[in-house]
């Protein structure tokens, strides 16, 4: 039955781009390992890394499109629950250096010996347990989604107003997140990680088999997506998008459907930031940064809204850009992102994907009937 | 009290000698006193000083003075004591007359040398001369200094120099002084029950340490009075704790005034959001820095009217800029507020780099016009011009803001197209302009909060994004398309904010704002002040 499910729920384009996760996962990893580092086709160290971090933003993208390009809902806020998702591993790692830090303190991570705190404060039990650190991951984004989405969308809080005060609770995170006083570091956050189950976060192998993960994740959180969104769920959740109200008068409980893909994309952000904070090596209050989630979001209108596909190659893209001009052209880095913002909403509304998509659509209808292409307007999804 | 008073004044008038009978007596007494100074021995120069200062001699107080610096001088042969000639060098003055006692060699003068105990017996002894210096400035700064010091040897002075005050701001301070000085005495009861009800009257905080100090020192009434005046005043002083937190508040709500009220324009009439108003307040900002750098090169003496020279100009300027933006890109975009925000966003980050690039990315140095630095003094309360400046500014905008939305025919259209556009154009509103000039001056007010801001905070290119999310976070709290919202939800969080701040420090106070409108707005999705009717569904 779960075949048929998935059989039904993915297209050509998902084989296609399932191939080809499945083929970078195994090639990238491979490039690094097996060549040695004279030949033209090795993949160094640190672009294994990089590219994980890229894929780990895909995932971000990812759920972002799920809640924007499916439901409407524009997360200005979805930052804090990668961030979230990126605190509960660092948490891990932070009790995996033992008693291996500066002050080699087995009992307390470092930051908490300079404070002069005795004993470990009660929210970091059991995040000596791998297990429990990869259910937090999930959970505690869920959770703060779950709260937050069931007071927002119960009392119809949409549109601008939810983007506000998604960026708000966002923003009141990352200034908690800065004092000293919550217990995660403060302004350095977490860094200085040692290994996770025991394997060295140096070591090559690690390095690749994270990056692995972080592909297989993607591929994972885009089979869920399209599952999602392909199902009956995923019709009403399209149909809110597009007409709220009406949904509503229709007789569906349209608060239920909303909170439900909102949590659901709140624990992937989470997975996101799990699997981007060993790659990265640290994780601090500036994650939690507005501009960060709104990055982001234009990741996701570039590649295109409401395709997937598109919102994961969006987020590479941005962030390899990002990589390029901050290492070549720092100062021009703002102004390239700025114009893309203005010019990807002015002229390309439906993003890469869509533009992509358009063209070959236009061109089908032309193959199979002359005449006046029917390409259905959309005007409603932007509400 | 007041009879002992006038009963004493004639006595004391009579023991230390000061009337104007007495004046050519007393200039040899001065002389006499002075030829102590010659003495080899440090503790006759002691005597002398005291003796200086006994004389109440209207040039005593210039000359211990000068010995404290060091430029009195025993003149030979004569063992005059001198000191040199301001307007002449080379030539010296008799100190004890003020004249001219032509030049002296070098070998021919020795200087009156002094020590600690000579320093701080000066010290004292001109804090009660200055008592009866001409000068208001010096009478006032002699009565705090005892107030401070609490000299029990002054109090004979400081009672004939009361009897003698016309001012009475410097009266009011003499008294307290002497009621301080009356405390650490060997006074009767009654007297220190009477100064304690003068130091409780001033009811600030020296008051309460001073008498904190005379309720452990002493016992019986009097520590028992001294008691509960200090619990009086720790009423007061907290009334006046949350005076200084409403009117902190006030302070801090104008600025997020100033920062929301253009957004909650071009959001009320517009339903855009414009991400990049916050770097409209940055280039008002820096359109003040720039005229100010303009005006200390060429024409110095303008200084104090910078302000006002950029306040035109940063209105100007950023107007500009939003009605660019809006002719440009915002136009395309109604009737998709998402995607606005998006593109906003993308001008904000350009706009910002742009500055960076320009004026490069550290904080930028904007003066105070003179008129501007200061403080007033308000009981407790101290409010530095510049805060008590912006709330004012803040208040002229709001009230012209609220003059030219009623009264004028631009106002009244754009009233009609927040409440119906559609309707508007029907009846021959050109809404686009409409859209285009509520955008230039939402940015243009914009501007002119940049320049208020830039007296109060650090101008760097990222001055807006600090202000940004506050700002959204007024106009959500107030409600859409009604200035009174803004009004309220900027005062509102203001106040809320420094209230908040003494129990649990700034950013705790921040995040619990944060958190406090996040659950306001689950209460009232549209804000405080929503606007009812047909049009605001759409």
């Amino acid at each position: 039955m779960i075949t048929r499910l998935l059989l039904r729920s993915l297209d050509r384009g998902s084989y296609w781009f399932l191939g080809a996760l499945a083929l970078i996962a195994l090639l990238v990893p491979a490039l690094h390992l097996l060549l040695p580092p004279e030949s033209a086709l090795h993949v160094p160290g640190y672009a294994v890394a990089l590219m994980g971090k890229y894929l780990c933003y895909g995932l971000l993208a990812l759920s972002v499109d799920l809640v924007w390009g499916y439901c409407g809902i524009l997360s200005l806020g979805h930052g804090a629950f990668f961030a979230l998702g990126g605190y509960a591993m660092g948490m891990y790692l932070m009790r995996q250096i033992g008693d291996r830090g500066v002050y080699a303190n087995p009992e307390l991570p470092d930051f908490m010996v300079f404070l002069n705190w005795s004993e470990l404060p009660w929210y970091w039990y059991g995040f000596d347990s791998f297990a429990f650190a990869l259910a937090m991951v999930i959970i505690v984004p869920g959770i703060l989604a779950f709260v937050f989405g069931w007071l927002a969308f119960r009392s119809r809080v949409t549109g601008v107003y939810l983007s506000i005060i998604t960026q708000a609770l966002t923003y009141a995170l990352m200034l908690a997140f800065f004092r000293n006083e919550m217990g995660f570091g403060g302004n350095n956050g977490l860094t200085d990680f040692k290994d996770i189950l025991g394997f060295s976060l140096q070591s090559d192998t690690t390095r690749t088999t994270l990056f692995a993960a972080s592909a297989i994740a993607v591929g994972l959180g885009y089979i869920l997506c399209r599952l999602i969104t392909r199902s009956r769920a995923g019709m009403v959740l399209t149909a809110i998008r597009d007409a709220e109200s009406r949904t509503r008068f229709l007789g569906y409980r349209v608060e239920h459907y909303k909170l439900m893909v909102f949590v659901v994309s709140a624990c992937l952000a989470g997975i996101a930031g799990a699997l981007y904070v060993p790659q990265v090596g640290i994780i601090n209050p500036g994650e939690f940064a507005p501009a960060n989630s709104i990055e982001i979001v234009i990741a996701v209108a570039v590649g295109g809204r409401g395709t997937l596909i598109g919102a994961v190659l969006g987020a590479v893209l941005i962030s390899y850009a990002k990589t390029w001009f901050t290492g070549e052209l720092p100062e021009l880095w703002l102004f390239a992102l700025g114009g893309l913002f203005v010019a990807v909403t002015l002229f390309l509304p439906k993003g890469l994907a869509g533009f992509v998509l358009q063209r070959w659509q236009a061109l089908a209808d032309r193959k199979a009937q002359p005449g006046p292409s029917q390409t259905a307007t959309n005007e409603g999804a932007a509400q | 009290m007041y009879c002992l008073r006038y009963l004493l004044i004639p006595l004391l008038c009579a023991l230390i000698g000061i009337s104007n009978a007495s004046r050519p007596a007393q200039a040899a007494d001065l002389e006499t006193a002075l030829s102590g100074l010659a003495e080899k021995s440090f503790k006759s120069r002691l005597k002398a000083v005291d003796e200086i200062a006994a004389t109440q001699d209207e040039r005593a107080s210039e000359i211990l003075e000068t010995l404290t610096k060091g430029k009195l001088f025993v003149a030979n042969p004569g063992k005059h004591i001198v000191m040199e000639d301001p307007a002449t060098s080379g030539a010296y003055l008799f100190a004890a007359t003020g004249e001219s006692a032509g030049s002296y060699a070098k070998a021919a003068i020795k200087k009156v040398k002094i020590n600690n105990r000579m320093r701080s017996a000066i010290r004292k002894a001109l804090g009660t001369l200055t008592l009866g210096s001409k000068d208001r400035n010096r009478r006032l700064t002699a009565a705090r200094s005892i107030f401070n010091t609490r000299d029990v040897s002054a109090l004979p002075l400081l009672t004939n120099a009361i009897a003698a005050e016309t001012d009475t701001a410097v009266k009011r301070e003499m008294e307290r002084a002497r009621a301080a000085a009356l405390l650490a005495s060997e006074a009767d009861e009654s007297d220190k029950l009477a100064a304690i009800e003068i130091i409780a009257s001033m009811g600030n905080q020296d008051a309460l340490a001073l008498l904190t100090q005379v309720a452990d020192s002493n016992s019986g009434v009097v520590a028992e009075r001294a008691e509960r005046a200090i619990a009086e005043m720790k009423s007061t002083l907290a009334l006046w704790g949350t005076a200084q937190n409403v009117v902190y508040g006030i302070s801090l709500g104008s600025v997020l005034l100033l920062a929301a009220i253009g957004l909650a324009i071009t959001f009320g009439v517009m339903g855009v959001i414009n991400m990049a108003h916050g770097e409209m307040v940055m280039i008002g900002a820096y359109v003040t820095y720039v005229v100010q750098d303009v005006i200390r090169a060429s024409m110095p003496g303008l200084f104090d009217w910078s302000l006002l020279i950029a306040l035109p100009l940063a209105f100007g300027v950023t107007a500009l800029i939003g009605i660019a933006m809006e002719r440009g890109i915002i136009r395309f975009l109604y009737g998709r507020p998402l995607e606005t925000l998006l593109a906003t966003w993308g001008v904000s980050l350009i706009l910002q780099q742009a500055v960076r690039s320009i004026f490069g990315p550290n904080n930028r140095l904007v003066g105070n016009p003179s008129w501007m630095s200061g403080s007033l003094e308000l009981g407790q309360l101290t409010l530095t011009y510049n805060r008590l400046c912006i709330i004012a500014f803040t208040l002229v905008i709001f009230a012209a803001l609220f003059v030219a939305m009623r009264k004028t025919s631009f106002g009244l259209q754009m009233r009609a197209v927040v409440q119906n556009r559609r309707m508007s154009a029907a009846m021959g509103i050109r809404t686009k302009w409409v859209d285009a000039l509520t955008f230039g001056l939402g940015s243009g007010i914009a501007g002119l909060a940049g320049v208020a801001i830039s007296q109060i905070d650090n101008v760097g290119p990222n001055l807006g994004q600090s202000y940004i999310i506050d700002s959204f976070m007024v106009v959500v709290f107030g409600g859409v398309g009604n200035l009174w919202g803004t009004l309220v939800g900027a005062m509102t969080l203001g106040v809320a904010n420094k209230f908040l701040e003494p129990y649990s420090g700034a950013v705790l106070a921040k995040i619990l704002v944060l958190v406090f409108i996040i659950l306001f707005i689950q209460k009232r999705p549209k804000g405080l002040f929503a606007l009812k009717g047909r049009g605001v569904e759409a």
